[in-house]
């Protein structure tokens, strides 16, 4: 309980840094570019919610930092980030937000899982099998893979698979000239769509499963009991997944909750890239077009994304391996 | 402790043998040319380091001396569109705004590495002051700079940038170091910090204490030549990562853009539909110059690994276990 207790308390301090952030950086930058922007829309956007805008960016001279500081966090705490300057002006932030979710969700967050799944596998057989073939060409590959800018590998596939072969499509989450709806030309097409970028995420995401699994498992494949089951005479996939692999994946279950966090974000330039109308396609539209209401909010629906899958992921260890514990 | 330690004659740096806290201890404490020399001789032994050293040679000569590579200039927009596709007088060709494509590769160079030295040096040298001061100063003020490194390690580095790259509008190379520094230092702190902890109640270190040494003579003296090996692994991957991080900052056009990078190279690129307009080589080439470039210092960071940790470097015997395998 304790130990819960603390990390509680260590995700709420890292939530205030992050939100105090938000705060900060337009202040500290020189001459407060939040200023200029706000000043060119002002009509685009209704009058009370530019006062909210001031007070999220410090538009307003007469008050004192602290007031404005405190009308912040007040702000935010009643789930008011303002409304967009630029990218659809006057429309709530939260709105737009919400619409960008569910694409990010369903692109990454398939990814994620299906990298943790098989990459999980690949490294419980590779680590089995030490020094055969799968053990020896795919460690090296992956890294490699680690040196090289994802959103590069999303344009090379883009130049192979679409450009040059004409397979699949790399632009948008779906053809525009199809009408949004439960249909099967629709849900096709954005399975088909989802294709190459899901893929450059598999590919990129899938070396650190596999390497996390490989050297847990190959340091529990030299325990006793492993050694007591083979002179059981047990069959050999038995060993590997009863004994070995479930003893292993620990620390990549941990990594896998974890990773469910940096879903949110996670894919800002790979949904770029592919022109991907998820949360971080979303975020750089809102760099481009200064809007930077939008921005403080991604930027803060990321880091609570990453910072609530730490906290289950914490606690998720201690639950399942009660040698944690103590150590904290 | 340890009894191998034999502490150093004042202001020498201490001598400490072998692994402490089951990190390994480069050459560390011993007299600087012996251990360059050793250095030296385990990096022309280790294929990875030698592939690695050569390459990051070969990007330190062309960025300090493009003009000798290059004959145009990157930023001249002096030739046909129409030249586009690579030839004798253009190597790659040209942009699609006449510009030469292999002057604007080698001239992209130099920032590149700037801000990987940079950034690999300063995030270095502030995880290196950070991490060891709370390690050795200890009660409040470690609770204090964990809880500061741990904050700061586990806010998503990259979302970060981003959103202080768009209050920057284009950040130049100075700029750039100082906020790459600024957001990946924690997590080599965090190292740091563990590695300095090990050290704690060491011979050495109470010696230092009884001469009455003052504690940044300790930190400095004492403490951070051991920590030879972590530091340069340090700096080799906060290296490699700011050329990652630089690169799509600068690929999503917060960089800045008129400087000549690969990263700008691959924003005006993708600006332009380079694939669409027949000129894929504008992306691929700075794409694999970042892909060789990052592989130097991860190269370079694997050997030091495996030199400073005999158990990680490839098992040649284990084929002789296999066969004892029962399966």
């Amino acid at each position: 309980m304790r130990f819960v207790l603390r990390r509680l308390g260590f995700f709420v301090l890292t939530l205030w840094v992050a939100v105090t952030l938000n705060f900060l950086l337009p202040r500290l930058m020189p001459g407060n570019p939040a200023l200029a922007v706000l000043g060119k829309f002002k009509g685009a956007v209704p009058p009370q919610a530019l006062k909210a805008l001031e007070a999220q960016f410090g538009l307003d001279t007469h008050q004192s930092l602290i007031t404005q500081y405190v009308h912040y966090v007040g702000d935010l705490a009643s789930g008011n980030f303002g409304v967009s300057l630029t990218t659809q002006p006057g429309t709530s932030v939260s709105q737009i937000v919400l619409h960008a979710i569910p694409w990010t969700l369903g692109l990454v967050g398939v990814a994620t899982v299906l990298a943790f799944i098989l990459g999980t596998l690949i490294g419980i057989v590779g680590a089995w099998r030490r020094g055969g073939r799968l053990d020896s060409i795919l460690p090296p590959i992956f890294v490699i893979m680690t040196v090289i800018p994802y959103f590069w590998i999303g344009l090379i596939l883009i130049l192979i698979f679409g450009v040059k072969l004409h397979w699949l499509p790399y632009f948008f989450s779906y053809n525009y000239t199809l009408t949004p709806g439960f249909t099967w030309a629709f849900i096709s097409n954005v399975l088909e769509h989802a294709i190459l970028p899901g893929f450059t995420l598999l590919i990129t995401t899938i070396g650190t499963w596999i390497l996390t699994m490989r050297n847990t498992m190959i340091t529990t494949l030299a325990e006793d009991y492993v050694r007591m089951a083979r002179a059981k005479g047990l069959p050999g996939h038995r060993i590997m997944l009863d004994y070995a692999a479930r003893n292993a994946i620990l620390p990549n279950l941990t990594g896998f909750a974890m990773s469910l966090g940096f879903v949110v974000g996670g894919a800002i330039l790979i949904e770029e890239v592919f022109n991907y109308q998820g949360v971080g396609y979303l975020l750089l539209q809102a760099v481009n077009n200064e809007d930077y209401p939008l921005e403080q909010a991604l930027f803060l629906l990321i880091t609570v994304a990453v910072l609530v899958a730490i906290l289950l992921s914490d606690i998720a260890t201690a639950i399942l391996d009660p040698r944690t514990r103590a150590s904290r | 402790m340890t009894t191998t330690e034999i502490p150093g004659a004042p202001g020498e740096p201490p001598l400490v043998p072998g692994v402490a806290g089951g990190l390994p201890l480069g050459g560390g404490g011993v007299a600087g040319a012996r251990s360059l020399r050793r250095m030296a001789r385990a990096v022309t032994a280790n294929r990875k380091a030698t592939v690695g050293i050569v390459l990051l040679l070969l990007f330190c000569l062309v960025g300090a001396f493009p003009g000798v590579i290059a004959h145009d200039s990157p930023n001249a927009e002096i030739y046909q569109r129409s030249l586009g596709s690579p030839s004798a007088a253009h190597l790659l060709g040209t942009t699609s705004f006449g510009q030469d494509m292999f002057a604007q590769v080698i001239y992209g160079t130099r920032p590149v590495l700037l801000i990987a030295f940079g950034v690999g040096l300063g995030a270095t040298i502030l995880a290196m002051l950070i991490g060891v001061s709370a390690a050795y100063l200890g009660g409040v003020w470690d609770g204090a700079l964990s809880l500061f490194i741990d904050v700061l390690l586990v806010i998503p580095a990259f979302p970060l940038l981003i959103i202080i790259g768009s209050y920057l509008h284009g950040a130049t190379t100075g700029v750039m170091i100082a906020v790459v520094t600024a957001v990946s230092w924690s997590y080599t702190a965090r190292q740091l910090r563990a590695q300095a902890l090990s050290l704690r109640g060491r011979d050495f270190l109470e010696a230092a204490r009884v001469r009455g040494e003052r504690a940044m003579y300790v930190i400095v003296v004492e403490i951070i030549p051991t920590m030879t090996s972590l530091l340069v692994a340090s700096f080799l991957t906060n290296a490699l990562y700011a050329v990652l991080f630089s690169s799509s900052l600068e690929f999503i056009g917060l960089g800045d853009p008129n400087q000549v990078s690969w990263g700008t190279m691959l924003y005006w690129a993708e600006n332009n539909e380079a694939f669409q307009t027949g000129l894929p080589l504008w992306i691929i080439v700075p794409g694999l110059c970042i892909v060789a470039l990052g592989a130097a210092f991860a190269l370079l960071n694997y050997a030091f690994d495996e030199i400073g940790n005999p158990a990680l470097r490839p098992v040649r015997s284990m084929r002789g276990k296999r066969v004892k395998r029962p399966r």
